[in-house]
């Protein structure tokens, strides 16, 4: 009834001559008039918070749009369904599946990503004469990698990522863990396979560098492209400190199986090398992080950190291999042209003990570094340099430098072509050029990585 | 066997310190509820409800491009205490500020915990794609305009919800932000007046935006907005998409051009030496300039610019 007259009002009301929203209008709205217009207003307001709410619970429904596995995933696809229905596996075996196979259990499926690294290089690349050489470099042309990701919030107390990274031949899982985010006392805790928390380089994604390759120190010190990546589970929390410092402390404990490079012999043969080896279940190894972060100015921060990583080596487990390290990166970005100019300046020093026998040349401690700097030129170019420094962790006597200059063009925030001119001079005595060449390309929701 | 026991007093250090860390205590708890919003427009209108009852700190300023904030480590520690978490949702800040929500340890502002506000779902959102949508359109937005501040009637929706929200998570206060919300909407509804009244001789007027920040704006105010500096959402200026808008402009006789302030004037002010069009650089947010603090003042800062544009170039 009330809604009637309400149409009548409105009726009556727009057939008026006079009754308009027009600004500079002299005659004075009927009391009537006001009345009918704020009821119009508010029904108005509730539709539209009502296609809000609608809104948020599409949101989570949009996601099923993005590419997904042709197989299996929409049947395993999460729900809120208490008790599992079943379907028939590969073998006939009953497999459980929450949340029922139909069109709304897609709507927690997880934000799926694919991120392709194609890279070529050309260029003098030799064989250093000798024992076992530094590990093969880029091929002339190779699908470097494709990265999988798969991310979704798991319940109110926890998220998941899984990055999987696929070669043109073969699949591993570069990390997969469960993020707690609701412990108390601002506790963050991860369990799965993650890369440590070991300075800057060792933490970040191949599609995130802002080179082609990783650093000499990476390569010679800390595990090669891989880095320390391994099982096991990580607590960290910020702690109190003064006048905006930010500080950050992480602990970390793995398997202890992590590092492994593939170097080639001067025969053609190849041999597997690692950082840490766990040759039984003590064999755990163990980083430890602090960060210190301070915003300088709005557009210049200071970021430092102090990193210890313990882990045994493949000679057995009396057999310690120990890094150290510091980094320290300054940023810049102006904030209202944030888009074009930017600027990071950025370098790691490392150092390595590694337990070794006495006929292996004893125990080895061993130096490297990089320094680097990348410029945003404008708002799709990029320009950078590195110097590195590296000993061998195996036999510290052996010393590689290089330099490298990268030039880089974002088409998109999705996609980047990059250059790279490197220049290694190694321990042998052997001087390599190599211009890489470097297509990023990203597909689907690939969510933001950390600071 | 020395080293080894060095080893040991180190990892006995380390644990030291990480029990250390475990006996502090949490926060206190604040007696005035944290708010922490993603942008200052959001910032604003919660301070506008949430008066002295509630301490409130906006992430990006509002003179930067609130699609591209570094999500750096010193935000986290305004979220590690913060109560209420508001963002501005349509994905607008869905590159920078999921990883901070997943790193900040606080369960309070986590997605769906009662800390963590969604304001789109107060908002009417404009410009929502049909049909398939791929990333050949550019940095689309998938749910819609996320710029729908730029209403005044979205302000008031959102300052409700804030304000209801607000009062749920401190009930003794709830007739005190109710309160605010009803002054806020007395004050609005005042200025809508006197801006409906200063806009009104120009409604129907064409623009040229470089971004696509302004459709609510624009609606509300009769405001055509013809043409984009950029092809494609996000996509930075080409000659030939340059050389279209020139021709538009000519041919339609538009005069001005709306640039956010975190946009390059490079191409814009080129556009407007082929034209003869005003270049403004129009703020989408409260604290695109010194003066500009709060919700009313964006609107009077915009509103004066575009009428002393319209009238140059009538």
């Amino acid at each position: 009834m009330k809604k009637l007259s309400v149409l009548i009002c409105v009726l009556l009301g727009s057939a008026l001559p006079g009754w308009t929203q027009q600004p500079g209008n002299a005659s004075p709205p009927a009391p009537c008039c006001d009345a009918i217009e704020q009821q119009l207003k508010a029904m108005e307001d509730r539709i539209i918070l009502l296609e809000g709410q609608v809104r948020l619970l599409k949101e989570q429904l949009t996601q099923s749009s993005q590419p997904a596995p042709a197989t299996g995933a929409e049947t395993a696809a999460a729900g809120t369904s208490a008790s599992p229905a079943t379907v028939t596996g590969p073998g006939g075996t009953q497999l459980p599946v929450y949340g029922g196979a139909g069109a709304a259990a897609k709507a927690l499926n997880p934000d799926i990503s694919v991120i392709g690294d194609f890279i070529g290089a050309a260029g003098h690349y030799p064989t250093p004469p000798g024992s076992v050489i530094r590990q093969a470099g880029f091929q002339s042309l190779t699908m470097h990698e494709s990265e999988v990701g798969f991310q979704a919030i798991i319940d109110p107390y926890a998220r998941g990522d899984f990055f999987l990274s696929f070669g043109e031949s073969g699949v591993d899982l570069e990390e997969g863990y469960i993020t707690f985010t609701a412990l108390p006392a601002g506790f963050v805790a991860r369990a799965g396979k993650m890369r440590a928390a070991f300075g800057k380089v060792n933490s970040l994604h191949n599609h995130v560098l802002p080179w082609v390759d990783r650093p000499l120190v990476t390569e010679n010190l800390v595990g090669g492209e891989d880095g320390i990546d391994d099982a096991g589970f990580s607590i960290q929390r910020i702690l109190p400190a003064p006048k905006g410092i930010f500080l950050e402390a992480t602990g970390q404990v793995f398997r202890g199986d992590t590092g492994a490079q593939t170097f080639f012999l001067p025969n053609g043969g190849t041999v597997e090398q690692t950082l840490f080896t766990a040759s039984n279940k003590r064999d755990v190894s163990t980083v430890a992080h602090l960060r210190g972060y301070k915003d300088i100015t709005e557009s210049t921060n200071l970021d430092l950190g102090l990193s210890y990583g313990r882990g045994h080596n493949e000679l057995g487990s009396d057999f310690l291999t120990q890094l150290y390290g510091v980094d320290a990166t300054v940023r810049w970005k102006p904030l209202r042209r944030s888009i074009y100019h930017s600027f990071v300046g950025r370098t790691e020093l490392i150092w390595s003990q590694r337990q070794q026998p006495i006929n292996l040349a004893g125990e080895q401690r061993s130096f490297g570094m990089y320094a680097s700097g990348d410029y945003q030129l404008g708002r799709r170019w990029f320009v950078g340099g590195r110097y590195d420094y590296a000993q061998r962790a195996r036999d510290a006597n052996q010393l590689d430098r290089g330099a490298s200059a990268v030039l880089t063009y974002w088409p998109s925030e999705f996609s980047q072509i990059r250059g790279q001119y490197r220049f290694t001079r190694y321990a042998e005595g052997i001087n390599a050029n190599e211009l890489l060449l470097q297509v990023q390309f990203s597909l689907g929701a690939h969510g933001a990585h950390p600071f | 066997m020395t080293r080894s026991r060095m080893s040991s007093r180190w990892l006995l250090a380390l644990a030291a310190l990480v029990l250390a860390v475990l006996a502090f205590p949490p926060a206190a708890e604040a007696k005035k509820l944290n708010v922490v919003t993603s942008t200052t427009d959001m910032a604003a209108l919660a301070q506008e409800v949430g008066g002295d009852k509630i301490t409130v700190e906006a992430i990006a300023k509002g003179y930067q491009d609130p699609h591209f904030v570094e999500a750096k480590p010193s935000f986290l520690l305004k979220l590690r205490n913060a109560d209420l978490l508001i963002l501005v949702g349509l994905q607008l800040e869905i590159g920078w500020l999921p990883p901070l929500i997943t790193q900040c340890g606080n369960g309070r502002i986590q997605v769906g915990a009662p800390g963590y506000l969604d304001a789109s779902q107060f908002a009417q959102i404009l410009d929502v794609p049909t049909g398939q949508i791929t990333r050949a359109m550019g940095d689309v937005h998938p749910l819609g305009n996320p710029h729908y501040w730029l209403d005044p009637n979205n302000g008031r929706r959102i300052a409700r919800g804030i304000a209801q929200k607000l009062g749920e998570m401190d009930s003794a206060d709830s007739q005190y932000f109710q309160q605010r919300f009803q002054d806020f909407d007395r004050r609005l509804t005042a200025a809508e007046k006197t801006w409906d009244a200063q806009m009104a001789p120009y409604h129907g007027r064409k623009l040229v935006a470089y971004h696509t920040s302004w459709s609510n704006f624009a609606r509300y105010f009769g405001l055509q907005i013809v043409g984009y500096i950029e092809p494609r959402p996000g996509i930075p200026p080409t000659p030939g998409h340059t050389l279209e808008i020139i021709q538009l402009m000519k041919r339609d006789n538009i005069k001005v051009v709306v640039v956010e302030p975190y946009f390059d004037l490079k191409t814009p002010n080129s556009i407007g030496s082929a034209t003869g069009a005003k270049v403004l650089v129009l703020l989408p947010s409260v604290g695109g300039e010194k003066q500009v603090t709060d919700y009313f003042k964006l609107f009077d800062y915009d509103i004066n610019l575009l009428i002393q544009a319209f009238k140059a170039t009538q």
